[in-house]
């Protein structure tokens, strides 16, 4: 059965290490910070300027000066920091962040990943997106595998207007986990239940499909 | 030479049809309210405003929209703001968007004395036509230049009445990079204190980035996304 966008933030929960610093993009990337496992310690950055970012306040808590990207309310933990946009932006673009997960429109099998615009429709801007991709040593995308119509979302190449070049090297969907390498999508897991044949026919780019591919232990 | 100003209305003379201004904030969060309001008022037009956002329909850069005081906007991200977009849709409203690290850079090496700079963020999206990019170690960059101001204006927790500069939380964001960027920098308060109460070690903008002080009053506040936990 393909999973929901709790499993899909589950599983990629997986990929964080005792120490790392991550930076969670809008959407079902916010949802991976609930599947922490205890027994690691992960930073969270928040880039309008929060290192050690805390779960929302209670109601009497809630401090207007206190928010996230997002816009939320939020809180800071014991070791948190603050900071400038300028320094903010400087652990992104110098590689100070482990781990970014962000939502994407497209990825393609070359890396290239599309999620800041719709030619037709209103542009809201790309914030953060572009510094983000541009920049982080480890890139994994959270998304469903098709879009509401049903078309694959794993392209050979993004037909949307891009946020980066080449950047992305996971993509986790609630179908399969996929590296990206030189070759295109290499299948490393399938969701539980769903045949490696349904995620090849999910997926318009280049799937490369090597021996028996596990299923998801989630 | 005094920098203390005893309100908005005083502290924003010279403003005039077809200035850059600079806005600190985030979203909501530490926008110069007062100098937002006092700006509305004295109704300066064709303005072209820096900011990293452009408020939401009834408050922040919104009110100016209202006005029709906003000829273009430069910022990283415009959603919720409906007459934003009407004005846009309608041709009224120039919008360049950019990377919002590149847009904290480019405000910070204006004020910093660097003319430009080579980033990785929009190498190969259209935010990258028309610039120059040059490989640095196998990887692509592309050269932003930097901005200034007229006028920026910044809103702080503390400041002395050198103009020395405490931010509280989330609210520091763009402002400290904006206070260095203003040909003439306005900070409004929420505490205006005399020199020597600020412990020197603490301080985020320090003076000489400041022109003009005042303190600020009946904050506002709002708060976009309220999100709670269950106490």
């Amino acid at each position: 059965m393909a999973l929901d966008k709790f499993g899909i933030a589950k599983r990629i929960a997986q990929e964080l290490q005792d120490g790392f610093y991550v930076n969670l993009g809008i959407g079902i990337p916010t949802l991976v910070a609930n599947y922490i496992p205890e027994e690691i310690n992960v930073t969270l950055q928040s880039e309008n300027g929060l290192l050690g970012m805390g779960p929302f306040p209670t109601e009497t808590k809630v401090d207007p000066d206190m928010i996230n990207a997002g816009k939320q309310t939020i809180t800071t933990l014991p070791g948190s920091s603050i900071f400038d946009s300028a320094t903010s932006f400087a652990m992104i673009r110098g590689g100070h962040i482990n781990l970014t997960v962000l939502g994407a429109m497209e990825v393609a099998d070359n890396g290239d990943i599309a999620n800041w615009k719709i030619p037709g429709k209103m542009v809201k801007g790309m914030g953060g997106a572009m510094d983000l991709v541009a920049s982080a040593e480890n890139i994994i995308v959270a998304m469903m595998h098709t879009n509401k119509a049903g078309e694959s979302k794993l392209l050979s190449k993004c037909t949307l207007p891009i946020t980066g070049v080449g950047c992305v090297k996971k993509v986790v969907t609630n179908l399969a986990v996929m590296d990206i390498t030189n070759q295109g999508f290499v299948l490393l897991e399938r969701a539980p239940g769903v045949s490696a044949e349904e995620i090849k026919n999910a997926t318009e780019g280049k799937l490369i499909i090597e021996g028996d591919i596990p299923e998801m232990k989630i | 030479m005094n920098k203390v100003f005893e309100n908005a209305e005083q502290a924003i003379a010279g403003v005039k049809d077809g200035m850059t201004l600079m806005l600190g904030g985030f979203g909501l969060c530490g926008i110069p309210e007062n100098s937002i309001a006092a700006l509305v008022k004295l109704g300066a037009k064709n303005l072209t405003c820096i900011s990293n956002n452009a408020g939401v329909d009834d408050f922040g850069i919104g009110l100016m929209l209202q006005q029709r005081q906003v000829k273009k906007m430069i910022s990283s991200y415009v959603g919720e703001n409906a007459e934003f977009e009407k004005q846009l849709l309608s041709g009224e409203l120039e919008v360049d968007l950019i990377p919002q690290g590149s847009l904290a850079e480019r405000c910070r090496a204006g004020g910093a004395g660097i003319p430009a700079f080579f980033t990785p963020a929009g190498y190969g999206t259209e935010v990258a036509e028309g610039k120059e990019t040059r490989e640095y170690n196998g990887k692509m960059y592309l050269l932003e230049t930097a901005l200034t101001a007229d006028f920026a204006f910044v809103k702080a927790w503390k400041g002395d009445t050198d103009g020395n500069l405490i931010y509280k939380g989330t609210a520091r964001n763009f402002n400290p990079m904006m206070a260095m960027a203003g040909k003439i920098t306005i900070a409004e308060v929420e505490e205006l204190v005399q020199p020597g109460e600020l412990d020197p070690n603490f301080i985020h903008t320090p003076g000489v980035f400041v022109q003009r002080i005042f303190k600020g009053t009946d904050y506002e506040k709002r708060i976009e996304q309220r999100t709670v936990t269950e106490a």
